[in-house]
């Protein structure tokens, strides 16, 4: 290995001296552990912090209702999680200007789990335990949401998720307010198909939990609707992969068939970028394959050069170019609480928004902030969202959402080609996968469960 | 009876002023294209398609500059006015002139103006109708892509037109693509030696166009076309599949070797500075994340000449990242020496230094590096195997720095006594060599040829503060596998590994490929821990 450079080569080892004076220098002894306990002056200390310890959510209670927000703000989510955190410290803040929650101010609490999953779950520990706070408003992958998911069922506290995700869960605790798979990925699928006749698919994303299952249910859902297997490529890479130049390469020949191929993309994070950009160096436009992608959103956008990715679609269920009265008032809003111009609204932050919205509602209807009576007076709560409808929370933790299809413009926008008709309802089971086309979540009573097998008529208890 | 008649007049002109009125047509200065204009930008899906072909088919003057103008966005719709307008993007606001040219609404704000908005059907059929005026262009490259735009509908021109158009033709490429559309024609006709005819031009054209239509001839049924015709295609047919798999085979190893050259340049810092001082420095990554800054730092300089910028930024990053090196040099290794496990703790901690500073200094999210004009795009060789030109001009710069190293490490002073040292540092030292200089030295050699590999890389995959992460791993691999401290071996175990991982990605998939690449290496040094070319000497035998 590494060879041994001896600079010292040649000289007599120094010999080995032991202390047999004391040192030169006065020494200082630190009192240790025990012997501040044995001390009578730590007697007042250890009891004042005995009552501290003892009642954090009392003297919590008395002056403002707390809220947590578990986002990253540093690590590799923090490129999407930062903005969140700034959303929710906007609405808060909006919220104290109308006269805070039940006569009290609303104080954020902003922990930063740091991109690192097992730490999400502890900062939860930390918000909930700790703090005392009444809601937490986080997450962003579904590796943290699923980290934290033990933390909040054992703690009964509720968490506010804001982002698409593969679905297969339904928690008493988790209120979905991102994108199901049937209101992104179906959706978007379909708009493929009828609109611009897709006959061939490239499901492409990055090697984790939401892609994966995903693709999954958007192979069962090509499969019953006819497309044949070879029609199917599915190719998976890992996170920040920067050299796709084999893979577009075979997307290309997948895609000279003859028949119409379209990519859909949960390919995440940064390893877009060298994606798009390999698809332009090789010459494949949006007009010859295009990529329709579910975790390209403004904010993803508004780091980099547009060009090669003009024409090229996104699904989601609000982009900021949405031509709404509510949405011009949010994006108003938000420039001025940010003071950037530049900075970008996306679907993530409408769904802080409608989450936290259907939240004080729930508190308010209830006339208490504890967990169980917000849980039943959320159910049914409709709140505005920002597209100029409604968006209300069903019985299995998610609300119901309108479907936008989006292509890429210059400037890092989105032009809507497309949209649903009406509001879409989010399923938390599949009904495209064995595994889960019998199950449903509704945590009314007398349910009050969220895997429930109708044909069996049991509960399985787990909430995962 | 007068009165009547005033009536319905009265009510006839108050109609069409309300009619009027309530479609708030678009204007443009230009009685022709009003109509048109106000279609395209009020009516939905088909209507503005044909909207596009009466434009087209106008005869206007400027109808090609108006095309293009909606194509590029250059053309909006000024919402008070209902006006078109000519845009320049002036920072974040607009210029606004009028089609004629004559003075608009002066510079507006975003919100002032409407894009005319398009979608990917719209964009195509623009191309289309864009194209086809480019047919008798002056150009030679807009006549090309006009007859581009053809060869997917060869019966979109006239047999007529397309043989006048041969004839008259100049450019030589432009005559081929002409061919070729004729081909197609020729295959699609009712007579059988137009057919042969065209089997043959088009057995020469290896696109997968030309190879599907060939295909589907060999295959038909007998009353479709005479077994003579089959039998010619099927032989086509067989030359076109083996050509290729030759062309694809090729193209595979020029996907290894860019992303061997990607490796070599990543390693070869690493490979000076673990092979000559036997420091194992963690911190390389950061290093090579230091010259892609840079390289953004010269952009942001040099704003208005990307090309100038990045060639600036190869020299200064190199000087930077070898006085870090240097810094790192002296104020931590120098105590570390014979130590290697502390120099790798030690340089663990200044790659998380390095990596937190420039999260706080820059930004903790990616900056954007742009390419320059002369790396974007493709080299058709032919139909089948294009190589990307930014690939191409990394690999060419690959083997330009390792030509400098090499000549640098053989032919100079500073080379001979790195050797030197690297192979008996007492007796080096005895010949008068400052060993504690060369190694600073060398050290920032190593970091600056790790910053020229940052600016390399900026241009090919994404700068952030992780960008050091994803390539320490594949340095330390392509250096053990190589054979530390040579540079030869770094460069073929660099290609090595590289076209390895490309041969097996297309069946494998981009994880496994990884996955076995590193077993592999893994069975190897097991079989020679020396890497492929050790180190020889008695010095280099501890």
């Amino acid at each position: 290995m590494a060879q041994t450079v001896n600079k010292d080569a040649g000289l007599p080892e120094p010999a080995l001296r032991t202390r047999t004076s004391p040192p030169p220098f006065p020494t200082r002894r630190l009192t240790t552990m025990t012997e501040l306990l044995k001390g009578s002056a730590t007697l007042p200390w250890l009891a004042s912090a005995a009552l501290l310890g003892a009642a954090p959510g009392a003297i919590a209670q008395d002056d403002t209702i707390k809220v947590g927000v578990l986002h990253s703000l540093s690590g590799t989510m923090a490129i999407s999680e930062t903005t969140l955190k700034d959303t929710m410290l906007m609405l808060i803040e909006q919220q104290n200007e109308k006269g805070g929650l039940l006569g009290k101010q609303l104080e954020a609490v902003v922990v930063d789990p740091a991109s690192d999953w097992p730490l999400f779950a502890e900062k939860a520990r930390e918000l909930i335990e700790q703090e005392g706070v009444a809601a937490t408003f986080g997450a962003w992958t579904s590796v943290s949401r699923k980290s934290v998911l033990p933390v909040i069922e054992e703690l009964n506290s509720p968490l506010f998720y804001p982002v698409q995700y593969e679905g297969e869960e339904s928690s008493k605790n988790v209120y979905y307010t991102g994108a199901a798979p049937n209101q992104q990925a179906i959706p978007a699928v379909d708009y493929l198909r009828d609109e611009i006749g897709v006959e061939r698919w490239v499901l492409a994303g990055t090697d984790y939990v939401y892609p994966r299952t995903t693709n999954r249910i958007l192979e069962a859902y090509l499969k019953a609707n006819g497309v044949a297997e070879e029609d199917i490529m599915i190719n998976y890479t890992p996170f920040g992969h920067s050299d796709w130049q084999s893979i577009v390469s075979e997307i290309q020949g997948f895609g000279s068939e003859g028949k119409k191929t379209a990519v859909v993309s949960t390919v995440n994070g940064d390893a877009n970028v060298p994606f798009y950009k390999e698809l332009a160096n090789q010459g494949i436009s949006a007009e010859d394959i295009p990529v329709v992608a579910f975790s390209v959103g403004e904010e993803e956008l508004s780091g980099f050069d547009t060009e090669p990715l003009v024409g090229h679609l996104a699904a989601w269920n609000y982009f900021m170019s949405v031509d709404a009265e509510a949405n011009e008032d949010f994006i108003d809003a938000w420039i001025e609480f940010i003071g950037d111009e530049d900075r970008v609204t996306n679907d993530p932050m409408e769904a802080h928004y409608i989450g936290f919205n259907m939240w004080v509602k729930a508190v308010e209807k209830a006339g208490t902030t504890d967990a169980d009576a917000v849980a039943d007076a959320i159910i049914g709560v409709a709140v505005p969202n920002l597209s100029g409808g409604f968006s209300a929370m069903m019985p299995n933790h998610h609300i119901t959402k309108p479907v936008l299809i989006g292509e890429i413009q210059d400037d890092g926008q989105f032009e809507i080609v497309w949209e649903t008709s009406g509001l879409v309802a989010g399923d938390a089971w599949s009904d495209f996968l064995d595994s889960s086309k019998d199950l449903m979540a509704d945590w009314q009573a007398p349910l009050s469960c969220g895997n429930y097998n109708v044909k069996t008529g049991e509960c399985s208890g787990q909430n995962l | 009876m007068r009165a009547r008649w005033f009536t319905v007049g009265l009510l006839a002109w108050l109609w069409t002023g309300v009619a009027l009125a309530q479609q708030g047509g678009v204007t443009t200065g230009d009685a022709v294209l009003d109509p048109i204009f106000t279609a395209f930008v009020q009516g939905r899906g088909a209507e503005r398609q044909a909207a596009l072909d009466e434009l087209a088919a106008s005869g206007h003057p400027d109808v090609r500059q108006l095309l293009e103008g909606i194509l590029g966005s250059d053309l909006m719709l000024h919402e008070d006015s209902g006006t078109i307008v000519r845009v320049v993007k002036q920072g974040r606001r607009y210029d606004t002139t009028r089609l004629d040219g004559s003075e608009a609404f002066g510079t507006v704000g975003r919100r002032d103006v409407d894009r005319l908005s398009l979608n990917n059907r719209l964009r195509a059929h623009l191309r289309t109708l864009i194209a086809g005026l480019g047919l008798s262009s002056e150009d030679a490259g807009e006549r090309l892509a006009a007859v581009n735009a053809l060869v997917d509908e060869p019966d979109g021109i006239g047999r007529e037109q397309l043989d006048t158009l041969l004839t008259s033709e100049t450019d030589e490429r432009v005559r081929r693509a002409l061919s070729s559309v004729r081909a197609r024609q020729l295959i699609g006709s009712d007579d059988p030696d137009e057919r042969r005819e065209g089997i043959d031009a088009l057995a020469a054209d290896l696109s997968p166009d030309s190879r599907r239509a060939i295909a589907r001839i060999a295959n038909a049924d007998d009353d479709e076309y005479a077994a003579q015709t089959r039998e010619l295609a099927s032989v086509a047919m067989a030359r076109q599949r083996a050509l290729v798999q030759r062309y694809e085979i090729m193209e595979t190893i020029f996907f290894g070797l860019s992303l061997g050259s990607v490796l070599v340049l990543a390693a070869i810092g690493l490979a000076i500075t673990f092979g000559v001082m036997g420091v194992i420095n963690m911190a390389h990554g950061e290093l090579i994340m230091l010259g892609a800054y840079t390289a953004w730092a010269m952009q942001q300089l040099l704003p208005q000449s990307v090309t100038t910028a990045l060639l600036l930024s190869i020299p200064v990053a190199f000087v930077v990242t070898a006085l870090v090196g240097i810094a790192i040099e002296r104020s931590v290794i120098r105590f570390l020496y014979g130590r290697p496990l502390e120099t790798l703790l030690a340089t663990f901690g200044i790659s998380l230094i390095l990596q937190q500073l420039v999260r706080t200094v820059v930004s903790p999210r990616n900056v954007p590096v742009a390419n320059p004009p002369f790396m974007q795009g493709t080299w058709e060789v032919n139909a089948v195997l294009s190589l990307t030109l930014n690939r191409l001009w990394i690999l060419g710069f690959c083997l330009v720095v390792f030509a400098l190293l090499l000549i640098l490490l053989k032919r100079s002073r500073f080379g001979l006594e790195v050797r030197a040292v690297s192979q008996n540092r007492q007796m080096a030292r005895a010949m008068g060599v400052r060993s504690a200089r060369i190694d600073s030295l060398t050290f920032g050699l190593g970091a600056g040829v790790a910053g020229i590999a940052g600016v390399a890389l900026s241009q090919l995959t994404n700068v952030g503060p992780n960008l050091g992460q994803a390539y320490i791993v594949d340095s330390f691999m392509v250096v053990v596998f190589g054979g530390v401290g040579n540079l030869w071996g770094t460069l073929i175990g660099g290609m090595t590994l590289g076209v390895a991982n490309k041969l097996m990605e297309p069946w494998a998939g981009a994880i496994l490929a990884k996955i076995l690449v590193l077993t592999f290496l893994i069975l190897f040094i097991q079989r020679r821990p020396r890497g492929l070319f050790p180190q020889r000497g008695r010095a280099a035998a501890s």
